[in-house]
């Protein structure tokens, strides 16, 4: 039993630490213009933001930073050390190292992020559709979400893959993206129905039901925006995920296939050689991991611009 | 304070239980939470009822169901007339803009990513009809400014504010659909000393500027006979006393309000020792299990085995010219010195 | 009830004459990404024995930090100790090792909160947790620290003590928490017991309950007694004497009778005149114009003079006013005392 819900008395750090100065007609503001404008001045946005950049120019445009082909491998040069034409040297199949990370960014930034917005999109309105209407429709939606994280990853994937990979001609691009879409949801979407839930019950949301706001606005206005902080941290992490998690599909030989190069497959084929050469899986595992963190940064960059309260 | 005439708001036999459920996935009712447990209010233009009581006594459930918040078990509530609990949809949602709420926590009750102007706007997006999308944001101005805040200030955030001015930015948005009532939800218990007395005296300034009606729930007994004509006391979901200022405060005929009234501290200290003290034992029964017959008989010192077997009503009684829920009603003055 | 006073830990300067606690120009601050909050700016307070002293203030001036401060749970960084003395009977705990400072924790100066079900901890029983108070200070057995466990339960006046004492915290109501609190705070026998706020989430008729209690127990123990609240009401029922903090600073101190009939700082005033009286009611409330300065930007001279009725130049170039001498025992941070108390209140 709870006894008067406990009053809040003002704490000294909710006072206006700006004081109010003097009074000039503000602009009208959004929250999106607002956000921009922190946005710009912050660090951390900047340089997350040019690792992105530069990323996404690597993959849209690969010859850009190197002219080596990295398919012209010849085992004559198997572990060769780095030199003026290949500067990570080269790897146990004599392929010039740098020149497959450079083009593997291709296919991993476009599976990772695709892959992570359909997760992204399923996880939220499962999410969404869960913890805002509660009761049946939460038992069942949960359950499902229960049976997809139930169902062991890669026998599900190998499936799911095997399915999807009707075209024998393509690499299996898209194959590969729906697999781990598909399957990669279910974190997002506990998240949101969480983050949902706590949203559901504060004050404002029901200040606006009594006014007689519908469910589209209370979820649209008043419930989303404020529960977007942690999915969008779960979102940037499932990105990283998703990249290394097509190596191991690769791997088994329902990811891309053919000669595809991409970062995971770098970094599979040269575990077994690891301790002859550390060139062929650290560098690839480099480029991975700055990318992943570039990503959680700008989430995270965003995200605070958000929060009003953190201005 | 203006004259009363008409009744603006009333409930009849305005009952609600929560159920308790067990089980996952099936669930059945295993007993019942009597929040509100036949409550019969009138509520007159330009009059504010007070609502006291500790907690578990069911005013916040009652002040959720006042504004459509919770569907009632069973009852009425009649705003001018219509029985709100029977409406839905788009009748439901006009109905809505003549009985609005001001809600306890500034930190909580406003949506920390709206500007102000949004906050305090967003009730003409939901009922368009009301003003035409021109004259919006002067309405919203205005408003502002209604309640003394700035109006160069819309496009600030709420956490920019302080907690009084978060305070005025809810009720200068409880006001904008101009409804005839407002119900307080315990407007000012999370707000300093001296920022309490501000908003009181807007809330007064309000009333007498717009003829508005109050229903003010709050557990602060000296605020609330500050600003209340009448006042209702509600136990474990129940009123056990009603009455206006005076007979409530100096003239309290039921033992719970006179418990309730000789245990508010009150700032004057030559008044120890000599206050009529009445110090209630044990805890508040659960509102799951209700005791039989008046529920307060588990506490008072004047039960008998009627009380027990006959439920009190509230009804005027030999030794109480106000309506009163007590078998042994009788005016005890608790509040001076003896 | 058994009386064990063990001296296990001998806190060495400990003075049996000097007064119990004699706090002298404290100032704490903290460090933030803002700028500096000035959270105390030179208080002083003075504890006897069996005395209750009341620290009154609103949110922000600063009572919570001093209790924190004197109790030594200051969250540091960003708060920072800058100057003054803590004195326990004669030893500046200031200067003590912290694990000198833990030993006086408890066992000489013990602290309620506000909020019941957040100081205890809801995994363990009720009794566990008050068992382990004199398992780990007094070293004692497992059966004896239950059996004082239960003792403790009774002395608190909650009810089928020996049934309770395996419960959790949240099987018990907000009072019997508060209760089941106390008997912590007091299980060792302190001199001192800081209350901050603890009847505030409480309804009112459980409120009486619990300050009786403080104060019975008080009685019995010859125990000083800090009440740091924001209600005014409670404390011209319990109080000694009272110091007012504003911004930081003590800007009243006085006894009780005094304080409630005379005040002799244009803040106290203000704050009686501005609450609605249960005995009567009156007309319009009158209003403190204006809000508490955050502690980042405090106005120079008298930190109260942008909201004061009182106010001239002086308050706003000169020096913050230092406690004048009112009466004996009697102090008031304002140039203009004298004319504040000679206006009648008008209540």
């Amino acid at each position: 039993m709870s006894d008067m819900n406990a009053v809040a008395t003002e704490a000294p750090g909710t006072q206006p630490i700006v004081p109010a100065g003097p009074i000039k007609q503000d602009k009208p503001r959004s929250l999106a213009g607002d956000a921009w404008r922190d946005l710009r001045r912050s660090k951390i946005f900047w340089f997350a933001a040019v690792l992105v950049l530069v990323v996404l120019v690597m993959a849209a445009f690969p010859t850009l930073f190197t002219s080596a082909d990295p398919r012209a491998c010849s085992l004559s040069r198997q572990f060769a050390p780095a030199s003026g034409e290949a500067i990570f040297g080269y790897d146990y199949q004599g392929c010039d190292i740098f020149a497959r990370a450079v083009h593997g960014a291709r296919n991993s930034i476009i599976i990772g992020i695709l892959s992570t917005l359909i997760a992204g999109v399923i996880g939220l309105l499962f999410g969404l559709g869960s913890g805002y209407f509660g009761g049946g429709v939460d038992a069942v939606l949960s359950r499902i979400v229960d049976i997809v994280l139930g169902i062991p990853f890669l026998l599900a994937a190998i499936v799911l893959a095997k399915r999807l990979a009707s075209d024998p001609n393509n690499n299996g691009l898209w194959a590969v993206t729906l697999t781990l879409g598909f399957l990669g949801w279910t974190t997002a979407a506990r998240v949101m129905r969480s983050s949902v839930i706590a949203s559901k019950n504060q004050d404002y949301v029901a200040a606006a039901r009594m006014l007689g706001a519908g469910p589209g606005r209370l979820m649209l206005r008043h419930i989303l925006p404020n529960s977007m902080a942690s999915f969008i941290v779960v979102l940037t992490i499932l990105l990283g995920v998703n990249i290394a998690a097509e190596a191991t599909l690769s791997f088994l030989g329902i990811g891309l296939k053919g000669d595809a190069i991409s970062w995971g497959i770098a970094i599979n084929e040269s575990g077994a050689f690891v301790r002859t050469a550390w060139e062929p899986l650290v560098w690839p595992s480099v480029f991975l991991a700055l990318t992943v963190l570039a990503f959680i940064m700008l989430g995270d960059a965003i995200r605070d611009a958000f929060d009003p309260k953190l201005r | 304070m203006s004259s009363p005439t008409d009744v603006v708001l009333e409930t009849k036999g305005l009952v609600k239980h929560f159920p308790i459920t067990q089980g996952i996935v099936f669930k059945t009712k295993v007993g019942a939470v009597q929040a509100v447990d036949g409550v019969d209010i009138q509520l007159r233009r330009g009059e504010t009822l007070g609502v006291v009581g500790e907690s578990g006594c069911g005013k916040s459930t009652l002040a959720k169901l006042l504004v459509a918040l919770e569907k009632p078990t069973s009852g009425e509530i009649n705003v001018r007339g219509e029985n709100m609990v029977t409406m839905s949809g788009g009748k439901l949602r006009r109905a809505r803009r003549n009985i609005q709420m001001v809600l306890q926590d500034p930190y909580t009750s406003l949506n920390p990513r709206m500007t102000v102007g949004d906050i305090v706007g967003e009730p003409f997006e939901i009922h368009p009809e009301v003003t035409p999308r021109k004259g919006r944001e002067q309405a919203v101005r205005d408003l502002l400014d209604l309640v003394g805040l700035n109006p160069d200030h819309i496009n600030r955030y709420p956490h920019q504010f302080s907690g009084g001015q978060r305070q005025r930015i809810g009720i200068a948005r409880a006001l904008a659909l101009k409804p005839e009532i407002i119900v307080c939800d315990e407007p000012v218990s999370a707000l300093d000393v001296s920022i309490q007395a501000q908003v009181i005296n807007l809330l007064e300034s309000l009333q007498n500027e717009m003829g508005l009606s109050y229903i003010f729930i709050a557990h602060d007994l000296s605020v609330v006979r500050h600003i209340a004509d009448r006042v209702a006391v509600m136990y474990l979901g129940r009123i056990v006393e009603i009455g206006n200022d005076r007979e409530i405060y100096e003239e309290p005929t039921h033992p719970y309000t006179q418990a309730l009234l000789s245990a508010v501290p009150v700032p004057d200290p030559t008044l120890r020792g000599h206050r009529d003290q009445i110090v209630l034992e044990g805890d508040v029964p659960s509102p799951a299990n209700p005791p039989s017959g008046c529920r307060f008989r588990t506490r008072c010192w004047k039960a008998q085995d009627i009380c027990a077997e006959q439920d009190p009503a509230l009804v005027l009684r030999e030794k109480s010219p106000h309506p009163s829920a007590c078998h042994f009603a009788e005016i005890r003055n608790v509040i001076h010195s003896v | 009830m058994t009386d064990i006073k063990a001296e296990i830990d001998v806190l060495p300067g400990v003075d049996p004459q000097a007064q119990l606690l004699d706090v002298t120009d404290l100032h704490v601050e903290f460090r933030t990404a803002y700028g500096v909050a000035h959270a105390v700016n030179g208080a002083n307070f003075r504890l006897a024995p069996g005395e209750t002293l009341a620290i009154l203030g609103e949110s922000g001036c600063g009572k919570s930090v001093t209790a924190q401060a004197i109790m030594g749970i200051l969250d540091s960084p960003p708060g920072f100790v800058t100057q003054g003395e803590i004195k326990y009977r004669g030893v500046d705990l200031l200067k003590l090792s912290e694990e000198d400072r833990r030993k006086v924790r408890a066992n000489r100066i013990a602290m309620i909160f506000q909020d019941a079900l957040s100081a205890l901890n809801p995994v363990y029983t009720v009794g566990f947790q008050l068992g382990e108070l004199f398992r780990q200070h007094r070293g004692m057995s497992r059966a004896d620290a239950k059996k004082r466990a239960v003792e403790l339960l009774d002395m608190v006046k909650i009810p089928a003590a020996r049934a309770r004492v395996g419960d959790y915290p949240h099987q018990f109501s907000g009072g019997m928490r508060q209760r089941v609190m106390i008997a912590m705070a007091l299980a060792l026998d302190p001199e001192v017991l800081i209350a901050d706020e603890p009847t505030t989430a409480l309804d009112v008729t459980v409120q009486a309950q619990i300050m009786g209690l403080l104060a019975e127990l008080q009685q019995q123990r010859n125990m000083g007694l800090i009440l740091i609240t924001h209600d005014m009401g409670v404390v011209a029922d319990v109080a000694d004497r009272i110091s007012v903090m504003y911004a930081g600073k003590v800007v009243e101190e006085a006894p009780v009778y005094d304080i409630y009939k005379r005040p002799a700082h244009p803040y106290t005033k203000a704050l009686l005149e501005s609450i609605p009286r249960l005995d009567h009611k009156g007309q319009e409330l009158s209003v403190i114009r204006g809000l508490p300065p955050a502690l980042t930007a405090i106005p120079p001279g008298c930190p109260f003079n942008p909201r004061c009725g009182y106010v001239q130049d002086v308050c706003r170039h000169d020096p913050p006013p230092p406690p004048y001498a009112v009466e004996m025992d009697r102090t008031a941070r304002c140039h203009f005392w004298r004319e504040v108390m000679a206006d009648e209140q008008s209540h």
